[in-house]
């Protein structure tokens, strides 16, 4: 596959797994920890927040890039916000045209993307800085990335505090919930647990990686 | 011949780690087998299953180098024989088994092993059973079943991430009423009915749901205290503290609170002061802290169990005087031998402890001034304060 | 693309102020475009999204509706129909009349709410004028404990206080009892709740807020029983 691939389609691969895989902004960046620990009670909360905060993050990353030439940099992050908190605004909308019961459920995390410090620094530092295409690419990687960290979390959360993944019975009916894992500590257990698992993975990673460079000075 | 080069110290007490924890162990058997006299097989699988898990989990967690110690120390079955001994007798296995991994892996393995640990490790285990499973947590079976040595009680046996079985309908078919399925916290708290004296001492009045009898854990610690492995200021504090606290409310009126010997015999707060309390790596080590330490314990204890929605509270009054520590110790430390406490209290800023100097945090730092040492022969002169 | 985009090393340069003020503007206005399209886009499928969510809610505690009209029950006593989009005047309250498919009163649905263990309980209740009984409740809001504070619409023991005796006193001023949480085991009247053991500051927030909005509500709605008995 990786053979027949053009030059220009593995490096547009490679900005989106950037965000996916290598800068995961959940797991490796660490950021937008509101809404991470805040609505990932379940896995449809959790990657319906992914999907609000994707859309509102590749708007704003398609719109800052066309007006990158025209923004004045000394008002650039007022400028930045004001874009952010328009298509905020849209999904707030959009959510509420959609089902009520997912806004009821998600509350004022919606609104609260605005200050979701991982949208502003990816205007400021990526869309401010590259054309369009690729500052969409980068955005619907990093989306991607965000979104896959929301629902390993919801994941964890929903079957271990209810028994249920998206709403189906995994267990049966004698399933004994893990009250602490909806409640907000357990938002902590969970992402914690996770942040092990990926720094352990990257170290093994690492030590592979150092390996076979030895391997190869050997051979 | 062999020279051995060591650095000092060179005198060392025969007196290590193994030797305090093995002897703590000892000392909590009798505990455990009167726990196993009042309820039977059940018991006895819950202490096996959860100190099995807490040595399973401390193995795990020493041999992938993330904590030190191993489980040769014996603090691990102290660990788990205290969870065990905390949680009801007929708590589900598998819960019970959750709850001895978390203890380790959340009290004591994040933090580096043992000695590192600012919780004690089997309260963080059964706080994570309490906030995970609170209605399994606060079903407890009555003690001295007819049968309890031959049969299970049902909620022990619960299949892996199932809820147990109802202890009620069990105690029914068995021609108990629900109330014997209630500590004695819970009745007074919930009921209003208040268990006698000379019933909580004892433990061996027919069916109640309490643990071990206090007056044998009391002699365990009377044991640990006399051989040192324990310090008695602890214990002493807390109860004093919390005898007293109940006292004064108990003076105040006497129609709302219960008399200050049924606050400090019933529940867990007798094994929390001897045994979880005096955890030495998360307890206060100048005399005065341990006074206020233990005092904390008390006072928090009692007002937990009074003025919020929970029936016990030494569990999190112990977690919560832990946390407090730190700072306990840095308030009390005691006069260096030659000062008189007058210039100490002059001299407030130079006391034995050093402050929090951000040379101390990183060294690494470049331009990080090494901290004086107040007591090499050349320190520096503080200006004098007038 | 004068000055920041060409890589010599010039000095960096002010904007105007002009400059600055007429791009944001730009922007300002493109994203006001932009918010006002979404509105307009959304607005039938929210309020449709709205209507469907309370009617759903009402048919819950009263089954027998088939179809709903909002009053608010103003301070003075008089009541108003409320028209799409109408916020309540201070002191209104809000409740909503269930029809039957005949157009006849079958049960009024009004909100309550009390302080429970973590937060505020809100609830939606519904009241029979014929037996003057509040036949259920449902939960409109509420942050408690899952596994004990969410027993209120799982337990059955707690579900079988209702209906739940709501009279108004002869006079119509205020309840002729007043609606009380007991203990676990000793209700004794019907117009008591029983708490559940083990949740008993959640039962409680549930009496309380049947009370309190009962003890307002129902005596302004009284004497307009006669004009909401018919669909309008």
């Amino acid at each position: 596959m990786s053979i027949v691939m053009s030059a220009t389609t593995t490096d547009r691969w490679d900005e989106f797994m950037e965000g996916v895989w290598r800068q995961n902004p959940l797991f490796v960046m660490v950021l937008g920890l509101c809404p991470a620990l805040a609505v990932t009670v379940s896995a449809i909360n959790a990657l319906s927040m992914g999907l609000a905060t994707a859309f509102v993050l590749t708007c704003s990353a398609l719109l800052v890039s066309l007006l990158r030439r025209m923004i004045p940099k000394e008002v650039r992050i007022a400028t930045y916000i004001v874009i952010i908190a328009t298509f905020v605004t849209v999904v707030d909308y959009l959510i509420q045209a959609i089902s009520l019961a997912l806004y009821d459920a998600l509350g004022a995390f919606i609104q609260l993307i605005v200050v979701n410090c991982m949208i502003l620094g990816r205007a400021e530092a990526h869309a401010s800085k590259n054309p369009p295409g690729i500052a969409v690419i980068n955005a619907l990687g990093m989306s991607a990335g965000f979104a896959i960290g929301l629902f390993a979390l919801g994941a964890v959360r929903e079957i271990l505090g209810a028994g249920t993944l998206f709403g189906i019975s995994l267990f049966g009916s004698g399933f004994q919930p893990w009250v602490v894992m909806v409640l907000p500590p357990g938002g902590f257990f969970v992402l914690g647990m996770w942040l092990l698992v990926f720094a352990a993975w990257g170290r093994w990673r690492q030590r592979r990686q150092a390996r076979q460079a030895e391997a190869t000075r050997h051979a | 011949m062999a020279i051995e080069i060591r650095s000092a110290p060179h005198i060392k007490t025969p007196v290590s780690v193994e030797t305090i924890m093995r002897h703590v162990v000892w000392s909590l058997l009798p505990i455990c087998a009167f726990f196993v006299y009042q309820y039977g097989l059940s018991a006895l699988a819950s202490i096996l299953v959860v100190t099995g898990s807490c040595l399973a989990a401390e193995r795990l967690f020493a041999a992938t180098g993330t904590q030190s110690g191993d489980i040769r120390d014996w603090s691990a079955v102290i660990t788990g024989l205290l969870l065990a001994l905390s949680l009801p007798p007929a708590f589900p296995l598998w819960m019970g088994a959750v709850a001895g991994f978390v203890a380790i892996a959340l009290g004591k393995a994040l933090f580096g092993g043992i000695g590192f640990n600012v919780f004690n490790p089997a309260l963080v285990g059964r706080a994570f059973a309490q906030a995970a499973f609170p209605q399994a947590i606060a079903s407890y079976s009555p003690s001295f079943l007819p049968g309890r040595f031959t049969e299970f009680v049902p909620t022990s046996l619960a299949w892996p991430l199932m809820q147990p079985a109802d202890l009620m309908l069990w105690l029914k078919d068995k021609q108990l009423d629900a109330l014997a399925a209630a500590t004695p916290l819970a009745k007074w708290k919930f009921e209003g009915v208040l268990a006698g004296a000379e019933e909580l001492v004892t433990s061996l009045s027919g069916h109640m749901a309490v643990g071990p009898s206090p007056a044998l854990i009391l002699v365990c610690g009377i044991y640990l205290a006399f051989r040192r492995f324990l310090d008695w200021r602890i214990p002493a504090a807390i109860l004093g503290s919390a005898g007293l606290t109940a006292w004064l409310l108990f003076a105040l009126s006497p129609d709302r609170f219960p008399n200050p010997f049924f606050m400090l015999f019933s529940g867990g707060l007798i094994l929390g002061a001897v045994y979880m309390a005096t955890d030495m790596a998360t307890s206060p080590v100048t005399p005065k802290g341990m006074w206020l330490y233990g005092g904390l314990i008390g006072l928090l204890t009692v007002i937990i169990r009074y003025y919020s929605g929970l029936p016990e509270g030494v569990m999190y009054a112990i977690l919560l005087a832990n946390a407090a520590t730190p700072l306990i110790e840095k308030v009390t430390q005691p006069t260096p031998f030659g000062k008189s406490a007058l210039a100490r209290l002059g001299q407030a800023k130079r006391g034995a402890s050093y402050p929090l100097h951000p040379g101390y945090i990183s060294r690494e730092d470049a331009g990080a001034v090494t901290p004086k040492k107040r007591f090499l022969p050349n320190k520096p002169k503080h200006p004098p304060k007038e | 693309m004068s000055c920041g985009m060409n890589n010599t090393q010039t000095l960096p340069q002010m904007t105007p102020a002009v400059a600055m003020i007429r791009t944001l503007g730009l922007i300002a206005a493109l994203c006001g475009v932009i918010i006002v399209a979404a509105y307009q886009g959304t607005y039938d499928a929210v309020q449709e999204n709205k209507r469907i969510a309370v009617e759903r809610a009402v048919f819950k505690v009263v089954p027998a509706a088939k179809s709903i009209v909002e009053y608010f029950a103003l301070a003075d006593g008089k009541l108003e129909k409320v028209g799409a989009g109408e916020t309540a005047q201070s002191g209104a309250i809000k409740f909503y009349a269930g029809y039957d498919k005949d157009g006849r009163l079958v049960g009024i649905a009004a909100e309550g709410a009390a302080k429970g263990y973590a937060d505020t309980v809100r609830i939606l209740f519904a009241w029979e004028p014929a037996t003057q009984q509040v036949p259920g409740f449902g939960v409109v809001s509420s942050r408690e404990t899952p596994g004990i504070g969410d027993k209120i619409v799982l337990d059955k023991n707690f579900l079988a206080n209702f209906p739940l005796e709501a009279r108004l006193r002869a006079d119509g001023q205020a309840l002729a009892h007043e609606i009380q949480t007991v203990k676990h085991g000793s209700k004794a009247n019907p117009w008591e709740i029983d708490a559940i053991a083990g949740a008993t500051i959640t039962s409680r927030a549930v009496g309380k807020a049947i009370n309190d909005a009962a003890q307002i509500l129902l005596p302004r709605i009284r004497p307009h029983l006669d004009t909401l008995k018919e669909k309008p």
